[in-house]
């Protein structure tokens, strides 16, 4: 009997073992990985993407595959030459790539895109490690890299709407400027309008009041926020940014901290800024404030700067009170650089600059570990 | 008020395969493997020797020491030989392997023994101790050790902890269902003997079913203590226990400290069930009842199983599997332990199987870190997983432990969250094995 059931015993272990996976706990993922988070980036920037090929022609569509192709072959080619594995379709350095062209003016020469590509790969990203290692903002390293080396292609290569018109399609002089210092006004992109005020104001003889009607004109505004005015390929369109923005929002892909503080931040400066240093002729504009607080909103890179570049994760601190601050210094540092710098805009330094804090940062504001105390509390409710 | 913790996830509950489905006893298996260690602490002395008879319920291992717990006969019959086994814990461990026969002979008391509210304390500790309870709910960390806290410890509460946080596992619901008033008197014998006054059971916001079977029988019961029931959040690890205590009670378990230390005491809410058969019937822990449950069994559900019956004998029973598993977990998909053999017995700490077919199994390689933070909001902790990880990655274990490693609750939420797949928790977990190896 004992014999008979050994036996059966025997055969079962000689059943056909089957192949069992085994790991670690836990066993289940959360469905959201590297690779699909920067894909869904990628889509969400399509819609401003499409936008400025719509705007700016295919020198925009040309400017986008070169830049991305680049960014792609670099991070491919480096890889190989250490051996690594290449990951040129896990989405990063597409990002990269749609982010730099999305950094230059639509005129901007398909070579110098190119270069600032690869530096941003290479430079700013392989060489400290790669994917996760890298203290800058790829792409805006790579902006730096151009702004230094070929400032004037950076600064001018303006796409222009018609001979002389670069600041936007839609805006007309509405406060009867004289039609030279009109020309010269459209002949930039708004934040640099904004920055040459007391140029055009002292020495063509705008009127202050006439000058700031144009400026902050519901239609200007309206310009601003649809994206039909003169800047580079991803500074154009606000509302279309804030689309693909909302997506990484649902997806929790992003969160509302760092844009939230880093435009809040701009919002809070400049309004106190006007405030307290009120511009002549701004009296005969009503609202002065608020909309210029909009307008510099909607101005320049900020909503993409704040959306797309502050919230690179990698770059970024990893905690929510950090994120705060770093938004809220992003926010200050594009201030001081729009409002006292030398540059009309501060985006790309600003955020710069605080990735280089973001270690700081991150000491500073640990998370309080469970069943530690800081200060002596009870155990009373 | 805020009552809850910080962090914590969100996974898929998938507890439709086996939620609501009533208990059913799998019959008697023709062996048994019974493993000696099913606990946290020393493995039990066997006191059987091959060849002798046994009857249910009998002591067949003794607790060596404090803590340890004693491992009892689930079947009766002949002990066939002491032998190395697969176990859920170690590939290779020590397994008392019992064959049935003979008459049906049981230790256990028919008739309930309901004058325990006049025994004393120590009458019903030892009782505990000598049917061998353990946590049921996975750690298996011995119930006498637990409910005998040094006298200068000063216990004001008493948590039932029937969260069961776990996705996919439903056996403490329906525990609760099924024997709502038979938790509620042991939870009232466990009272007894940490004379505490107060009591709350802490049930998830997803099993309604389960907090109105509570309800309705402390209303139609009357005793003199007090017993509350909480609906807490639906929120992944609700049920650890440094967790359930901030949520209920709003208090923190000091670092490095027990539940006690926060003049608590934990029990799940099979143990309850557990240590009152233990009082009433002196019915040692030899089954207990077990979710068997994942998209490929083609019979999920709640089953009675006998301590050491194999998943093969378990699987032959309920009607098997709809494909090969890729993947066998004993516990929750979350906390629970991958198997590599059929042939792993149930222990006492075994509070589901779950099976997992080839699509849902991914084996990736990991990535590097992305800084994305996830693992640091999901933290209940509030630890720095990522950079704690990366410091045991590259070995730099001063910065490891400058980052409260002990602090980790091994939940694996950050795993769970992290888009570059790393194995988080683990590195964590090797980063305290290597600095307990260092002091």
């Amino acid at each position: 009997m004992d014999l008979e059931k050994n036996e059966q015993e025997k055969k079962e272990s000689k059943a056909p073992k089957i192949e069992l996976v085994l790991s670690n706990p836990p066993h289940i993922r959360a469905p959201q990985s590297v690779t699909s988070i920067m894909w869904l980036v990628v889509v969400s920037l399509l819609p401003a993407l499409a936008f400025s090929v719509y705007l700016f022609g295919a020198k925009a569509l040309y400017l986008i595959a070169v830049s991305t192709g680049t960014a792609m072959v670099a991070e491919t080619l480096y890889q190989l030459a250490m051996r690594k594995k290449a990951t040129p379709f896990d989405g990063s350095a597409v990002i990269t790539g749609i982010l730099l062209a999305m950094n230059v003016p639509p005129d901007a020469p398909l070579w110098m895109v190119g270069i600032g590509s690869a530096f941003a790969i290479i430079i700013a990203k392989q060489l400290f490690g790669g994917l996760g290692f890298n203290i800058f903002n790829p792409a805006l390293a790579g902006r730096a890299f151009l702004l230094a080396s070929w400032p004037v292609y950076m600064a001018t290569a303006w796409h222009r709407f018609t001979d002389t018109n670069i600041l936007s399609r839609g805006i007309q002089n509405c406060s009867n400027i004289p039609p030279g210092a009109f020309d010269a006004i459209t002949g930039a992109t708004p934040l640099a309008v904004l920055k040459g005020a007391s140029k055009y104001i002292n020495e063509m003889n705008v009127q202050a009041d006439a000058f700031y009607t144009t400026l902050l004109s519901n239609q200007m505004l309206k310009s601003l926020a649809l994206g039909d005015i003169g800047g580079c390929l991803g500074e154009t369109s606000a509302l279309f940014l804030l689309a693909g923005a909302l997506l990484l929002l649902y997806k929790r892909i992003i969160t509302w901290h760092i844009p939230a503080s880093y435009m809040g931040t701009v919002a809070v400066f400049t309004a106190i800024y006007y405030f307290l240093n009120p511009v002549p002729g701004s009296e005969t504009v009503g609202h002065f404030i608020p909309r210029m607080v909009l307008f510099h909103l909607l101005s320049g890179g900020l909503v993409l700067g704040a959306f797309y570049m502050a919230t690179d994760m990698v770059t970024t601190p990893v905690t929510r009170k950090g994120m705060i601050l770093f938004g809220v210094g992003c926010g200050i540092i594009t201030c001081l650089i729009r409002l006292w710098g030398g540059y009309p805009e501060g985006v790309s330094y600003s955020i710069l600059l605080m990735n280089a804090t973001v270690p700081l940062i991150d000491k500073l504001f640990k998370p309080r570990v469970y069943g530690t105390f800081r200060k002596h509390t009870s155990h009373e409710e | 008020m805020f009552r809850g913790f910080k962090g914590g996830i969100h996974p898929p509950e998938n507890k439709h395969f086996s939620g609501g489905k009533s208990f059913s006893n799998l019959s008697v298996p023709h062996s048994c493997f019974i493993p000696l260690q099913q606990h946290i602490g020393k493995p039990a002395k066997p006191v059987v020797e091959p060849g002798q008879s046994v009857e249910e319920g009998q002591l067949i291992g003794s607790s060596d020491g404090f803590i340890s717990a004693n491992v009892h006969s689930s079947i009766p019959g002949k002990v066939v030989e002491i032998r190395e086994h697969p176990t859920v814990y170690t590939p290779f461990g020590q397994c008392v392997v019992i064959e049935t026969g003979g008459a049906f002979a049981s230790n256990v008391t028919r008739e309930p023994d309901n004058t325990w509210a006049e025994l004393p304390g120590e009458e019903l500790l030892g009782r505990i101790r000598e049917c061998g309870i353990v946590g049921l709910g996975g750690a298996a960390f011995p119930t006498m050790v637990k409910l005998s806290p040094p006298r200068n410890k000063v216990i004001d509460t008493l948590l039932i902890n029937g969260s069961e946080c776990e996705p996919y596992l439903t056996v403490d619901d329906m525990l609760l269902r099924t024997y709502p008033a038979e938790i509620i008197e042991g939870t009232r014998i466990i009272l007894k003997i940490l004379g505490v006054k107060r009591a709350v059971i802490g049930v998830e916001k997803n099993k309604p079913d389960a907090v109105r079977a509570l309800k309705q029988a402390i209303s139609a019961s009357r005793f003199r203590e007090k017993v509350e029931i909480w609906t807490l959040k639906t929120k992944y690890p609700q049920g650890a226990e440094k967790q359930l205590i901030k949520a209920v009670l709003n208090r923190e378990v000091p670092s490095g400290g027990l539940p006690m230390d926060a003049a608590v005491v934990v029990q799940n809410v099979g143990t309850v069930f557990a240590i009152r058969e233990a009082v009433l019937f002196k019915k040692s822990l030899f089954e207990r009842y077990i979710t068997v449950t994942g998209a490929i069994v083609n019979n999920p559900g709640n089953y009675k199983v006998r301590i050491g019956t194999r998943i093969s004998d378990i699987l032959r029973e309920i009607g098997g599997l709809t494909e090969e598993p890729a993947k066998i977990i004993m516990g929750g998909p979350m906390c629970g332990i991958s198997l590599n053999s059929l042939e792993v017995p149930v222990v006492k700490g075994t509070s589901g199987v779950l099976f997992l077919g080839k699509n849902e199994v991914d084996v990736v390689d990991y990535r590097p870190c992305i800084r994305c933070g996830r693992c640091v909001t999901v933290c209940p902790s509030g630890l720095l997983p990522c950079d704690l990880c990366n410091a045991v990655e590259k070995n730099q274990l001063q910065i490891a432990e400058g980052l409260s490693p002990f602090d980790c609750i091994m939940c694996g939420s950050c795993t769970y969250v992290c888009p570059s797949r790393r194995p988080i928790s683990h590195f964590i977990k090797v980063g305290q094995q290597r600095l307990r190896k260092l002091k």
